[in-house]
């Protein structure tokens, strides 16, 4: 007889943003399809040598990671804006930042947790040495919730213009600079025997950073977006 | 319920409606009328809190319930879904067992041939049963209601007025627009005509 707790509430998105994606998974996969043909594309186009290739290919990996992840970013928050969903989450009287954040973690689980999944495929691919597969890896584990969670306040500026996906990268991409530096900076590290943790360790404190602060900054950009 | 007092808003530097006062008493009905374009939407999601109010002030016990043109309806959910979505999200009057109370809803909007169909096979009128689904689940005891005969046939035009009529027996009430040719029937109402604030409109009825 009273309104949802913040937790249900919650819950309640979580569960239908899943169910939508599992409705739409023709959508979802296009961005992995995307990472894995820019992948292949890759060894086509600057030649077969295998050690060219395992130079490159943390930042190869890491910058298809990106690109895949912007694809998927714009459709965050559009429908729920078009079809009149968000402005009645609004008024709900629940938090902002609460509905951000749900959304967020969606979009991880469908968009980000997938390219963590294949990263050891496409190491192999671009032939990276195995002592830098599990820095990858923990890499894009760290570095992909920070993708969505920072892409996500682009995608909020955006969502009322009709065309705002190439403005959103614009926005997105320069934000995106320091993680994949850190990020590529920990692999090479790693192929090279060098020690990689102070790299992944500034990567911890900026997911930690982003998840503290992002979803207020989202929901400021909705509200925005909203009037 | 809710006191406006010479409430204005304002688009790049020009009203878009005459300021407007009113008060809106428990168990009383305000329509407000005017031609399209005149403002009628905005003053809703300005009563909403949708929009900042360039002008005046208005006071609100608690927080409205709004139910505009989009009808805040996933096109990839089944009615059933949606509905259950909206009344987990922004809480319902109902008591123990949900799925039955969810069911009672649905039949009362007259959509339970529909209930697993998804959103995107729903017609216009359909869709706005959907979204009126809500007006009986919600808490809120202030409705602003924008068109909410658009797209509805005589029985669905019925079974609002009935669910509006019961709402104000409760002591609840409503503000709903219209632009003319619908309007409540054998309600006992109050009338507030909207000016637009463009100069030119009104001179063109005038």
């Amino acid at each position: 007889m009273s309104k949802p707790n913040a937790y249900s509430a919650f819950v309640a998105l979580v569960r239908r943003d899943l169910l939508l994606a599992y409705r739409r998974r023709a959508e979802l996969l296009q961005p992995l399809f995307f990472l894995l043909v820019v992948i292949t594309l890759f060894p086509l186009g600057v030649g077969p040598s295998l050690s060219l290739l395992a130079k490159i290919a943390p930042g190869v990996i890491w910058i298809a990671a990106l690109l895949a992840t912007v694809l998927s970013l714009d459709g965050l928050f559009r429908s729920d804006f078009e079809d009149g969903t968000l402005e009645q989450m609004v008024l709900s009287g629940q938090s902002l930042a609460l509905i951000a954040l749900g959304r967020t973690v969606t979009h991880w689980l469908v968009a980000g947790l997938p390219i963590v999944l294949l990263s050891p495929l496409l190491a192999m691919w671009m032939n990276l040495p195995d002592s830098g597969m599990p820095v990858l890896i923990k890499s894009l584990a760290l570095g992909t919730p920070v993708l969505s969670l920072i892409g996500a306040i682009g995608g909020a500026l955006t969502v009322s213009l009709k065309r705002g996906g190439q403005l959103m990268s614009l926005l997105v991409f320069p934000l995106y600079v320091p993680l994949l530096i850190l990020a590529t900076n920990a692999v090479s590290s790693a192929v090279a025997g060098l020690p990689y943790n102070g790299q992944l360790g500034l990567m911890f404190a900026g997911l930690i950073a982003a998840l503290t602060l992002a979803p207020f900054a989202t929901a400021a950009a909705l509200k925005l977006s909203l009037t | 319920m809710i006191s406006v007092s010479e409430l204005s808003f304002e688009r790049y530097f020009e009203r878009v409606f005459e300021p407007v006062s009113f008060t809106v008493a428990p168990g009383s009905l305000l329509l407000i009328t005017g031609i399209n374009g005149c403002g009628k939407t905005t003053l809703l999601r300005v009563l909403a809190g949708l929009l900042e109010p360039s002008e005046g002030s208005f006071h609100c016990r608690q927080n409205p319930l709004y139910a505009g043109h989009h009808p805040a309806i996933k096109d990839d959910l089944s009615v059933t879904e949606n509905i259950r979505f909206m009344m987990k999200f922004m809480g319902s009057k109902a008591n123990g067992d949900e799925d039955a109370f969810c069911r009672s809803i649905i039949d009362e909007v007259g959509l339970t041939a529909v209930a697993q169909q998804e959103g995107r096979t729903l017609s216009a009128g359909q869709r706005k049963r959907c979204s009126l689904a809500r007006l009986l689940f919600c808490e809120e005891s202030l409705w602003l209601l924008d068109e909410p005969y658009s797209n509805l046939d005589r029985q669905g035009i019925d079974m609002l007025d009935g669910i509006m009529r019961r709402h104000l027996d409760n002591g609840g009430a409503c503000v709903l627009t219209t632009h003319g040719s619908l309007r409540p029937n054998g309600f006992e109402l109050d009338e507030c005509e909207l000016q637009s604030g463009r100069q030119h409109d009104n001179w063109e009825t005038t």
